[in-house]
């Protein structure tokens, strides 16, 4: 599904990935760990096409297609999700109405009928229940005066709600309590099936005792530098990143 | 020639002499109070109109109005079919303006207000004396309604509308109505106004109102005039006691637009809301300017002004709050923001406190920003296209002028109006 081949990409000059290679099967879960700085973030926002993130070489193919060609909305048409680190507030734009237009412009994208009003609120009011989430979230405004915890949950009702074939988690975990990580963990493995494929790029392996991928990856210095199955993501836990990046190096 | 006049640049002489060529021309035949008419004619005479050089006017260049040579509005008019249809489609009673006339089969007379047209309606509220375009409305007014709600009555809903149909390029015409509003006391009534037109005029209207004690009016203003028009509005609104003026103003026409409001909360407890946004494009210019006079105690005013500018359009505010050394425990809050969508854009903001009162509670705010780039970024992460996502952003930098709008009919209209103006920049 996702092919990553020899990526470079700076930021503002500086060079943050140093020829990232990634691929992520139809169907499987993939982790993506590392110590901070290690360029985890950058590949995230290189993947959904945030301004600023300058590509300097390589390629990335989405089900075939050039993803990095395409703009941001395209690639949310053609499957891609990033769940953010953190997640932009917007006032003045109700939850419900930003996640019904979003749903409605992939739909829209994909040749499918929109939802309307009623329809839509039926289908968020159930994922919102399923992860949860208090019904009035969906009519506050989105992200404004949620707290850390409620604005990752948010993250995870979009991703309910839109159903990427591709989601990319940029530590979603981080900041959560025990209820909250279970709560994202399973918004994720419902997701999992064989057309799905899900990125988790997190710092601990806390998260992936919820979300058992099938690789592992250890990103140190803008590289890749081990791949692994899940015990690999334990043995990070027990020696620290230091070991398994000097013994890359 | 006197003293002000003088020191004046030439073109702003002539563009008066102008004018005051056509009151003299016309005098004779212009109907109502001639002595209104006449004072109003002296205080133009004597002031002429402004140059940037008069602070109410320094951001604001009358220049391409007064370099202008108008006509007369023709008679019969033009067919206005097509304008008609312009007009927002609401379920209620309509008072119809073409070029500054009113017109009987256009229009459907309220059954809960009474309403007096064919000459201006003149009250005690303007300023000929201070501001030089009322005394130039004053000098030249046509027509108007005067438009008077009963104590007690509960008035609904009533329209009105201007229509503005310029002449050639060659052949712009001007006309400046003259209305006037009294709302006996305990009386409510939503009064939606509506601008339109095609071609190049000059709609100079005068609006003079008085709320009464407990009476509630809510104002909904759209100005969606020609792009080749001038609108320049004066306002006046006289507040009693625990009265309620309740205004919100759209701009979004003209090539040059001023709306001017003078809102006095003359008893107490009385409360003005000024809520307005400007949504400009091109070369246009929009200033709304106000005054807002505490003249008794514990009054209430409010005001919530947003720019929204692209192209090289240039957007003005000015609000003035005056608290009289009576009017204690005054609430005053103004907040003025502006959108920026492109870089040639521009707003001037003049907020301005007068505060003779020692027991009062009065801010204002002002910010000038562009679209967020994470915001835009998020929204089209979630697969909503760029121009989707602008007008999203836009319209929730409106939401707190908007939201608060409680006339279901009226928030409509003013919706779709800042919709469609979305979808004409996008075009």
């Amino acid at each position: 599904m996702l092919q990553i081949k020899g990526l470079t990409a700076s930021v503002e000059g500086k060079p943050i990935l140093r020829g990232i290679d990634l691929t992520v099967p139809t169907g499987e879960v993939h982790a993506i760990m590392g110590p901070n700085g290690s360029g985890k973030s950058t590949l995230s926002y290189v993947l959904a096409g945030r301004d600023g993130y300058e590509v300097t070489g390589g390629t990335v193919t989405f089900d075939g297609r050039d993803l990095l060609a395409m703009a941001p909305e395209e690639r949310a048409a053609a499957g891609l999700f990033l769940a953010f680190q953190y997640p932009v507030e917007l006032p003045g734009v109700g939850n419900a109405n930003f996640l019904r237009t979003a749903l409605n412009a992939l739909h829209r994208a994909r040749g499918e009928a929109e939802l309307d009003a009623v329809q839509f609120l039926k289908l968020a009011r159930a994922e919102a229940k399923r992860l949860s989430m208090p019904d009035d979230m969906l009519k506050r405004n989105v992200n404004v005066g949620f707290s850390g915890g409620e604005k990752k949950r948010n993250e995870v009702l979009q991703m309910a709600i839109l159903r990427p074939r591709l989601a990319i988690l940029d530590e979603t975990d981080s900041g959560l309590d025990i209820d909250a990580l279970r709560i994202v963990a399973e918004g994720v493995n419902a997701l999992r099936g064989p057309q799905n494929s899900a990125l988790v790029i997190t710092h601990y392996q806390r998260l992936l005792e919820h979300i058992v991928p099938d690789r592992v990856h250890v990103l140190a210095g803008g590289r890749i530098v081990r791949s692994g199955g899940p015990d690999l993501a334990r043995a990070l836990e027990e020696g620290g990143y230091a070991a398994v990046v000097a013994d890359a190096a | 020639m006197n003293a002000v006049t003088q020191l004046q640049p030439a073109w702003l002489r002539d563009g008066a002499a102008a004018f005051v060529a056509r009151y003299e021309g016309l005098r004779d035949r212009l109907p109502g109070d001639a002595a209104a008419r006449d004072a109003g004619a002296a205080a133009f005479r004597a002031r002429g109109l402004p140059g940037v050089r008069d602070e109410a006017w320094h951001y604001t260049s009358l220049r391409p109005l007064v370099e202008t040579r108008f006509a007369e509005p023709l008679t019969p008019v033009a067919d206005c079919a097509a304008l008609m249809t312009r007009l927002p489609q609401i379920d209620a009673p309509r008072l119809v303006f073409v070029d500054g006339r009113f017109r009987d089969d256009l229009s459907v007379v309220p059954s809960g207000a009474s309403v007096r047209v064919g000459g201006p309606a003149y009250g005690a509220l303007a300023q000929p004396g201070r501001e030089p375009l009322v005394a130039l409305n004053t000098m030249l007014a046509e027509d108007g309604a005067a438009i008077e709600v009963a104590a007690g009555a509960d008035a609904g809903t009533l329209l009105l509308a201007s229509v503005g149909i310029g002449g050639s390029p060659d052949r712009p015409v001007a006309f400046h109505p003259r209305h006037a509003l009294n709302l006996g006391d305990s009386a409510r009534l939503t009064l939606i106004e509506v601008a339109i037109g095609e071609g190049a005029y000059l709609h100079n209207p005068v609006f003079e109102i008085t709320v009464g004690a407990a009476a509630t009016l809510t104002h909904l203003r759209l100005q969606d005039e020609s792009r080749a028009a001038f609108h320049i509005s004066t306002l006046y609104a006289d507040v009693a006691q625990r009265g309620s003026y309740d205004s919100f103003a759209l701009t979004l026409g003209a090539r040059l637009a001023r709306l001017e409001v003078h809102a006095r909360l003359a008893g107490r407890g009385a409360t003005a809301h000024l809520n307005a946004v400007q949504l400009l494009g091109g070369t246009q210019h929009g200033d709304f300017t106000t005054v807002v006079t505490h003249d008794a105690p514990s009054c209430i005013s409010r005001q919530t002004v947003k720019n929204v500018l692209t192209g090289r359009a240039r957007g003005v505010f000015q609000g003035k709050i005056e608290v009289a050394r009576d009017a204690q425990k005054t609430d005053g809050y103004q907040m003025n923001q502006a959108l920026l969508l492109s870089t040639e854009a521009e707003v001037d903001s003049k907020p301005q406190l007068e505060i003779y009162a020692d027991d009062v509670k009065c801010s204002h705010g002002a910010t000038v920003g562009e679209l967020d780039a994470e915001q835009l970024f998020y929204l089209r992460s979630r697969g909503i296209a760029e121009a989707d996502a602008r007008a999203m952003l836009v319209r929730a930098f409106l939401a707190d002028a908007l939201d608060p709008i409680a006339h279901e009919a009226g928030r409509v209209v003013l919706e779709s109006a800042v919709a469609q103006w979305w979808e004409r920049q996008a075009a």
